[in-house]
């Protein structure tokens, strides 16, 4: 799960992270009254919406007058920010946080991350704050310090010393720096995050060491004891397919193709769309319907995948280990009455006569498959308006 | 002969009197695996499926003689129960639990590192579908019928698509040694390296089929262990190259963060040490049998 910058602040300053003063506003009006209250000669209006890139898009805009704050705003609130991570589509900014303008004479990179291979949460610092940590990886890689922590006594301030010393750091900005260092590492720790990004980290002129943007992403699987977290959660910035798959306990992705897949299991998911596009077509969606395909959720699945308008044809396919297929036969059987657009299915597995019987009988105009392949030549087929035996 | 389990080795399973747990408890004992008991802390002295419950794994392990388990327990208590295995000398501990929170595997990894290397627990899963020594023992929740019994080994992070792998593989006549589910979490408790190297020592088992998905460092690792150390022909398969960047697969560690994660990259680096890619996952049995007519099999 993603938050929101001024979300990711609030969270890392409790743990002791310098950042400026700032609040959040969700109109103009109010983006005006922040500032004032904030006080000063220059604010950052930022628009806040999960993806990274956005100065670069236009969505921080730096102001000097109450006019400008408010200009700003307007010209922000509810336009459609296309950053480099958002896709075409863009995000539409619903939120902004006005910050006091913070003059720095450095930009820091800090980011911590949960390493797959060395199964630790590993720090990495530069001296290129301001870039993207992959643009720092490729044209700058000398200038990435990194450290691994031991989870069994987590990071000591030693290896935050380490990163505050190769940064270049004077003895005053050494000691703020590596309290800015810990209370991140503790954040994540303590609220089970898998990503924390302090780009820029700034040094001012007074020797402060200051977070100037924070992002944080945090572990699904253990939201059940973050509420404090859980309860940052913004649906407007999830997709509502997403969110609507989410209640009834499916995983739902949403591609740019026209055939709709529903499938038991992320992998036979994944491999049964890499099929597809092999066969010549293109998956509309990824769609995982767990290991208990029940009618209801089978019923579900059908209407998640038919909000979407390009889908020709759906393929269903399952393969039943712990439950029958003549159970999810069933589900399928109900859910397709009046169904607008073909409809191909594969079973495979556990009472696998008894579920293609139940099919051929149904009635309706179900085209069955044997195998992976022959079910995704035949959806392909069908998805560009071909006829199929 | 198999990998980490047979007909002998003496099963506890751990959330015992669970629902699911019972359920699967009894498709193991009916397959044919030496389930000897099981734990649920405050149910102990208690009989269910005709066999002892006990409080702790260590008064398990002491009272039944249990090498392996199979934890059936929920994501907040799960790490607890890997860790309590390990501390009772357990051999083995399968996972099958989905949404264990990553840093507590992290910190259940580092517990490991606790015991020598000879006496360390192996851990399968978390996420996962379980182990299955063909005709012999079962400590999961696979259908166990569309395994016959063989000489190709299966390492896979997904569990249906390992039943694809080998349900393709019995239509053309082909068995199984052993099938091993490391499962979808970003953090495994035993990669795909670890497992390649039983099956490298198992003398029964002439081909390996390892199949991955996108996200994480490990296939590409087992694959230049396979390049430098194993004799035997090794099928590769990796699903998600139509996943878009940054979006999680279904699976927690499904999903494409960085350089290497992605489907096309893995391919190419299995390719390049030597291993025999499956085209599409609809062609595993096929490359299977080529792989194994290419050793004279």
């Amino acid at each position: 799960m993603d938050i929101h910058e001024y979300q990711a602040k609030s969270l890392l300053s409790g743990f002791g992270v310098s950042v400026p003063p700032g609040g959040v506003a969700y109109s103009s009006d109010q983006a005006v009254y922040v500032a004032t209250e904030l006080g000063g000669a220059h604010w950052a209006v930022k628009a806040q919406i999960h993806s990274g890139g956005r100065g670069k898009a236009g969505g921080i805009k730096l102001c000097r007058t109450y006019h400008e704050v408010a200009a700003a705003a307007q010209a922000l609130l509810g336009t459609r920010l296309v950053t480099n991570q958002t896709g075409p589509e863009g995000k539409v900014v619903h939120r902004l946080y006005v910050e006091k303008a913070t003059p720095f004479q450095r930009e820091l990179y800090l980011g911590f991350v949960l390493d797959r291979k060395s199964e630790r949460i590993r720090v990495i610092a530069s001296i290129e704050g301001g870039m993207e940590i992959e643009e720092i990886a490729k044209e700058r890689p000398e200038s990435i310090l990194q450290v691994e922590v031991e989870p069994a006594v987590g990071m000591q301030p030693f290896q935050a010393r380490q990163l505050a010393f190769g940064l270049g750091l004077n003895l005053k900005q050494v000691s703020q720096a590596v309290t800015v260092i810990l209370g991140c590492y503790r954040a994540f720790r303590d609220l089970d995050a898998t990503m924390v990004e302090i780009n820029p980290l700034v040094v001012t002129k007074d020797d402060q060491v200051i977070a100037l943007d924070a992002k944080m992403s945090f572990d699904d699987n253990a939201l059940f004891r973050r509420p404090q977290v859980t309860e940052m959660r913004d649906p407007a910035e999830e997709d509502p397919r997403e969110a609507r798959a989410a209640e009834f306990g499916l995983n739902y992705v949403g591609l740019e193709g026209d055939i709709g897949c529903i499938i038991n299991g992320a992998g036979l998911a994944m491999a049964t769309m890499d099929n597809i596009k092999y066969c010549g077509g293109e998956p509309a969606n990824f769609l995982d319907v767990g290991g208990g395909a029940s009618p209801e959720r089978v019923a579900a699945a059908f209407n998640l995948v038919l909000t979407d308008q390009n889908v020709k044809c759906i393929l269903v396919n399952i393969f039943a280990g712990i439950n029958r297929c003549d159970w999810v036969a069933q589900g399928v059987v109900q859910a397709a009455k009046d169904l607008r657009v073909p409809l191909v299915v594969r079973l495979a597995g556990t009472n696998v006569e008894e579920g293609q019987k139940i099919i051929r009988e149904c009635g309706l105009p179900i085209v069955t498959a044997d195998s992976l392949m022959e079910a995704c030549e035949k959806s392909v087929k069908l998805a560009r308006g071909e006829q199929v035996a | 002969m198999s990998i980490l389990i047979d007909e002998k080795t003496p099963v506890i399973v751990q959330g015992f009197t669970g629902d699911k747990a019972t359920f699967h408890a009894n498709e193991m004992i009916h397959y044919g695996t030496n389930v000897v008991g099981g734990v649920t802390p405050g149910k102990g002295g208690k009989v269910h499926l005709d066999r002892p419950v006990f409080n702790t794994v260590q008064q398990a392990v002491e009272a039944t003689g249990a090498r392996a388990s199979l934890a059936f327990v929920p994501p907040p208590y799960a790490a607890d129960a890997l860790m309590e295995a390990a501390d009772a000398g357990l051999d083995l501990v399968c996972i099958i639990t989905d949404g264990i929170p990553a840093q507590d595997m992290m910190r259940v990894k580092r517990y490991l590192l606790r015991y020598p290397k000879e006496k360390r627990t192996t851990i399968v899963g978390p996420n996962c579908a379980g182990i299955i020594s063909a005709g012999k023992a079962m400590l999961g929740i696979m259908p166990g019928h569309i395994y016959i019994r063989g000489n190709v080994g299966i390492v896979s992070r997904s569990g249906t698509l390992g039943y694809e792998a080998a349900a393709q593989m019995k239509a053309l006549g082909i068995g199984v040694t052993t099938s091993v589910g490391i499962g979808g979490d970003p953090i495994n408790g035993s990669s795909f390296l670890d497992h390649m190297a039983r099956f490298q020592n198992d003398p029964e088992t002439e081909v390996v089929v390892m199949i991955g998905e996108i996200g994480g460092p490990q296939e590409a690792e087992a694959s230049k262990w396979i390049k430098e150390n194993m004799t035997k022909p090794v099928v590769g398969y990796v699903a998600g190259l139509a996943a878009p960047k940054g979006r999680r697969m279904g699976h927690a560690g499904a999903i494409i963060s960085g350089e290497g994660d992605t489907a096309l990259e893995k391919s190419e680096i299995m390719t390049s040490y030597g291993l025999l890619v499956s085209p599409s996952a609809s062609e595993l049995g096929v490359t299977v049998k080529k792989a194994l007519a290419s050793i004279g099999k």
